[in-house]
């Protein structure tokens, strides 16, 4: 219907001897090869060295391991939600709900925090899923690139260690700040932790 | 009141009778519905348009409306435009040119290019009225009614239990709008509430269906819950000095669409989505109430009821509900063992087979669990038949209740006498198997899944046996004793048959794998009995049940595939 | 070194023999390792990379100025490439026909390496009772064609001892394109030995001893550039690599095999392209003579300078290789056998038959 067909310009005797190839290709590998052996090259001339002895400098909104960050008061954001365990494509993320005996929140009123968060950074592929679900703003991709390890166990990132490695981020504090308001309001008293 | 539990299920008589239908019209689509229909106590009542719409296939949101509830209408979530035929001043349908009937769409009186809806729930259908479940005003109505519904929702969905399986989130994706108009500060109210002893409410999620209030009131029969205050401050509430706390509160977590009510048990242990959902009985009493059971990577979260309205209708006891806990214990029976040592299936197997099947005919016992599935007491009455053995069950009595709890405790006493375990009462034979051992004609004893100890069979005649081969799931004074311990599995762990006190066959399927050597006990005594008895029987649990129906007079005609779902009723 | 002369004659040819044959042998090894080195290397240039250039091991740090040069052009390289190869775990799949799968990196990799013996690489070393050739056949060209039709094999069992689907169908478009390029190859040096008049590589190489001008390459082009494509397409390599094909077979043949197994393949494959270059060095390009031509050695010196040419010689047909293979992009399979049964076999063909008719007419 809304196909045409056209047919291919049929080649001369001369391009079918595949010789224009091969002699175009002679040009421009001969042409990187020199330049190349002169002794440029794109990274020498961008950076002045190579990767490890050279760091790298990290771009912004480079997309790098995913760790928990705490809010402005310290305290952490994540709510537990499992969302990001569910979006999650390599299943790298493992959270362990706090259940009905667990601590319920290191802040007021927020009710509720992982008790266990566990990220393989040998699963993650960085793909930035979890923080773009996550409704609490508690999830980050940052920089770190070259994550290292001894052992299988090792590469498996636990809450602690993703809090501490995730600082800190300025938010909205919104459990805050409905706590401060249901206060402000006075008609139903409010339960202090 | 209905009752579901203790209505006779009577089988489906052969002619129905007539049903007077009413031609109406939902979305310009003619549709035959019956003029009456079973109320949420079964009595006929006009036919309302939210029935009449189902039937049409389209489905009308709500909340405060439940099939097995009385009807409230106080959400207006069901908002639907409709008309009906115009009569003219001679009491004679005016006709349009093309001779159909005119229809007069409902608007409000004083604003006739207004339309005004009605709510579903409660508006009886009239001959050749018209819904409209789709049309611009209904879905006006709807996204006015649920942006109303959410002035107030704190939008905590996070931290929500309800979450995955909340109604305010399905309609607001269906039907919501994507940003709240809303600019002035939301009315809080009292946050995580202990309600009773398993429910905690949150009245800032509350829609204020009062299907709990409604629940309890008229199907508990505890009226227990109210609302108080007025305006914006209305609040779910106990009385005043009453705890919410009978045996049926946590139906009130199922019923309620949002996550107002949650459950003290459930609460925060994992989101609903991670949930596989395995169609399966309770095992608590004789009712077998159906059951879904929620399992993430092998490990039970909840148990839930699951409608079946020959047996539980959709609730389910608080205390069947949260009795799984065991399941998980970390002090399993997880190995097989035989005296002491820790050996492998295929070597305890033909070890017992062989001490069995020489033993001399007649000085074998076999004490079977009414806890078992009928086709495990199936396998073992066959083997007791092969060893010329008495058998025998325990029975387990409690106090039943008037709605669904039943004074066995036993999920398949009916399957223990239908298979001949039993005779018409559980457990007379054990004080005789006591006896035989006592005096040394029963050198061999086979207990499944019970402890004998406390049954009148004590340590000192266990010590007197030749042989004593015990499953079970759990250890107990038996076992410990036992020269054979054969790791069982609970009811979520296997697949099979329980029959209730009222016959009703009903089949459950596996949620979760069994720890360590743990075998589903139907499997074992299947190569127990094939190398006792020498004939050949079936490798899949569909096989041994349709064999078991050819054998037992009782289940005579059944078979696995027709079971269905919610199970088929025998004669007892 | 006196005492040499009072051997037996065979005792000395044995000996000699021996010697030329681990000279051989060693040179050709590391001109595997090197010649991988090159191909990193050329890679990298042509397409703006760095290539290997870390690799020291720790003295090389006390070099002032050396040293550093040394290691960045990669000349350490191989060694570490080596070590690793032989450090690697060798494992072999638990699906795979063991013996044939353990045997298949042997018989693709001995072949190649055979077809050296017969190459005169170098006139004498002042004595001309010992030709700087292993073996000098009066057959050697046969040989060599020979012993080349065996490194299919090896290919051709890897792909089906490894009992996975990509080796397989390495293994079988390997059978086919070695066998089709083997017709081919074998036509066009035969217009070559129609020139000479002899199948000993030592007469061909004799016979083009006058210089530049002598050089069959000028003589015989058509047959020159068959040879060519058709050594590009027997030792597997772009735009010939049907059997590997990286984007479409994972690795082809060898996908299964990893550690020393693996570098057997690897080394053959480097060996054939040896093999093959040396071949039309000896056939087309005058072997060991220099380009002003020139007679067999008679002292020390100049036996050196002929290997030295030799070595040049087959240095660019290396490089000539490896540039082309990130040159040019792969061939389809009907294009290949398109090229090799509907073009080449007849234009062999009639360069036979040319050139038959030219020597008649000629020839008194």
């Amino acid at each position: 219907m809304s196909t045409k067909v056209v047919d291919r310009t049929p080649l001369t005797f001369y391009e079918r001897s595949y010789l224009p190839a091969i002699l175009s290709g002679l040009k421009v590998t001969a042409r990187h090869f020199l330049r190349s052996a002169k002794g440029h090259n794109t990274a020498t001339d961008l950076s002045q060295g190579y990767y490890p002895e050279v760091p790298w400098t990290v771009a912004e909104g480079y997309r790098g391991a995913p760790y928990l960050v705490r809010d402005q008061e310290g305290h952490t954001k994540c709510v537990s939600c499992q969302l990001c365990e569910f979006i999650c494509p390599p299943k790298a993320i493992k959270i362990t709900p706090p259940g009905p005996e667990g601590i319920p929140s290191d802040r007021a009123n927020a009710e509720k925090m992982p008790r266990e968060f566990e990220i393989n950074m040998l699963r993650c592929i960085f793909c930035g899923m979890c923080q773009e679900v996550c409704p609490e703003e508690a999830i980050f991709l940052q920089k770190d690139y070259s994550l290292t390890g001894t052992s299988r166990e090792e590469m498996i990132y636990n809450k602690e260690k993703l809090l501490s490695l995730g600082g800190t981020h300025a938010g909205i504090q919104k459990w805050k700040h409905k706590l401060e308001s249901a206060q402000h309001q006075e008609v139903f008293p409010v339960k202090t932790h | 009141m209905s009752n579901p539990a203790t209505t006779t299920p009577a089988p489906a008589p052969a002619v129905p009778p007539p049903v007077e239908k009413i031609r109406i019209k939902v979305d310009g689509r003619e549709i035959d519905v019956p003029k009456m229909m079973p109320n949420w106590q079964g009595k006929l009542e006009p036919t309302t348009m939210l029935q009449a719409c189902h039937m049409a296939g389209q489905e009308v949101p709500h909340y405060c409306y439940h099939p097995k509830l009385p009807v409230a209408g106080n959400c207006r979530m069901c908002l639907v435009e409709f008309g009906t035929p115009m009569i003219g001043p001679d009491r004679k349908p005016v006709l349009n040119e093309d001779g159909s009937p005119k229809i007069a769409r409902s608007v409000l009186p004083y604003e006739p290019q207004t339309p005004r809806g009605a709510i579903a729930c409660a508006t009886p259908i009239s001959p050749g009225m018209e819904l409209y479940p789709n049309s611009p005003a209904t879905k006006q109505m709807r996204e006015a009614v649920l942006e109303s519904l959410l002035i107030n929702h704190p939008l905590d969905c996070p931290i929500c239990d309800q979450a995955g399986e909340c109604k305010l989130q399905e309609y607001s994706v269906q039907h919501g709008q994507s940003a709240s108009r809303f600019v002035e500060e939301k009315v809080h109210k009292p946050k995580a509430v202990d309600l009773g002893p398993r429910i905690v409410l949150d009245d800032e999620r509350c829609v204020l269906c009062t299907r709990c209030i409604r629940f309890t009131k008229d199907i508990a029969g505890d009226d227990a819950l109210g609302i108080i205050n007025r305006g914006s401050y209305n609040t779910i509430s106990a009385f005043p000095g009453r705890a919410f706390d009978n045996n049926y509160t946590l139906n009130t977590v199922d019923l309620c669409p949002v996550g107002a009510l949650t459950s003290k048990d459930f609460r925060f242990k994992m989101r609903v989505w991670f949930l596989k959902e395995t169609k399966s009985l309770c095992t608590s009493c004789g009712t077998g109430c159906n059951i879904t059971i929620g399992s993430r990577e092998g490990v039970i979260h909840r148990y839930e009821p699951r409608e079946n309205n020959a047996v539980n209708g959709p609730w389910m006891c608080d205390a069947g509900r949260l009795n799984y806990k065991w399941v998980g214990r970390k002090d399993r029976l997880t190995e097989v063992q035989s005296r002491g040592q820790r050996t492998t299936w295929a070597t305890a197997i033909k070890e017992i087979s062989e001490r069995l099947a020489s033993a001399t005919p007649g000085s074998t016992a076999i004490i079977a669990s009414a806890r078992q599935t009928t086709e495990e007491l199936y396998l073992l009455k066959r083997l007791a038949t092969r060893l010329g053995a008495v058998t025998d069950s325990v029975p387990r009595a409690g106090n039943a209740d008037r709605l669904l709890v039943c004074d066995d405790r036993n999920p398949n006493s009916q399957g223990a006498r239908l298979t001949g375990i039993t005779f018409t009462e559980l457990g007379i034979q054990l004080a005789w198997i006591a006896d035989g051992i006592r005096n040394g004609s029963i050198r061999h004893l086979v207990v499944f899944g019970e402890d004998v100890t406390q049954q009148g069979i004590g340590a000192d005649l266990l010590g007197k046996l030749e042989t004593l081969i015990a499953s079970d799931i759990l250890p107990n004074a038996t076992t410990a004793r036992a020269a054979f311990v054969l790791p069982g599995c609970a009811a979520a762990e296997k697949r099979g048959t329980f029959i209730n006190v009222k016959g009703r066959v009903q089949r459950f399927e596996k949620a979760a794998e069994a720890p360590g050597d743990a075998r589903p006990e139907w499997e074992v005594l299947h190569e127990l009995v094939e190398k006792v008895t020498g004939s050949t029987g079936f490798t899949t649990i569909e096989g041994l049940f349709n064999q078991m129906a050819k054998d037992v007079p009782a289940l005579a005609g059944l078979e696995w595939g027709k079971l269905g779902d919610t199970g088929v009723t025998v004669a007892i | 070194m006196d005492f040499i002369r009072y051997l037996d004659p065979t005792v000395q040819f044995m000996l000699f023999s021996a010697v030329k044959i681990v000279l051989v042998f060693a040179v050709a090894m590391t001109g595997v390792a090197y010649a991988v080195l090159v191909e990193r290397k050329v890679s990298a240039w042509i397409q703006d990379r760095v290539g290997p250039n870390r690799a020291a091991p720790f003295f090389v740090h006390y070099l002032p100025v050396v040293g550093p040069f040394l290691t960045k052009l990669g000349i350490f390289q191989p060694m570490a490439d080596g070590l690793k190869f032989i450090l690697k775990e060798d494992f072999t799949p638990s699906y795979v026909r063991k013996i044939y799968f353990w045997i298949a990196p042997a018989i693709s990799c001995v072949p190649a390496l055979m077809t050296l013996a017969v190459i005169p690489f170098g006139s004498t070393l002042g004595n001309a009772n010992n030709p700087m050739v292993i073996a000098d056949l009066n057959v050697g060209i046969l040989y060599t064609f020979g012993i080349v039709s065996l490194g299919v094999y090896g290919i051709v069992l890897a792909g089906y001892a490894s009992n996975s689907k990509y080796p397989f169908l390495g293994g079988i478009r390997s059978s086919a394109q070695m066998i089709s390029y083997e017709i081919a190859m074998g036509m066009s040096v035969v217009s070559v030995f129609l020139v000479v008049g002899d199948l000993n590589l030592s007469k061909v190489v004799a016979y083009q001893s006058g210089g530049i001008h002598e050089w069959l390459i000028f003589k015989q082009p058509l047959a020159f550039f068959i040879f060519l494509v058709s050594a590009f397409a027997e030792t597997n390599r772009l735009p010939f690599d049907l059997p590997e094909s990286e984007t479409e077979l994972v690795g082809g043949y060898h996908t299964e095999y990893s550690s020393m197994k693996f570098a057997l393949f690897f080394l053959g494959e480097y060996a054939a392209m040896i093999g093959a270059s040396a071949m039309m060095v000896t056939l087309f390009l005058g072997g060991w003579t220099p380009i002003w031509g020139g007679a067999p050695a008679s002292s020390l010196l100049v036996g050196l300078s002929h290997i030295v040419w030799f070595l040049a010689k087959l240095g660019f047909f290396m490089v000539l290789f490896i540039w082309v293979r990130w040159m040019l992009p792969r061939f389809r399979y009907d294009q290949l056998m398109n090229l090799g049964w509907r073009r080449f076999i007849p234009l062999a063909l009639v360069n036979i038959i040319i050139t038959a008719g030219l020597i008649a007419l000629t020839h008194k």
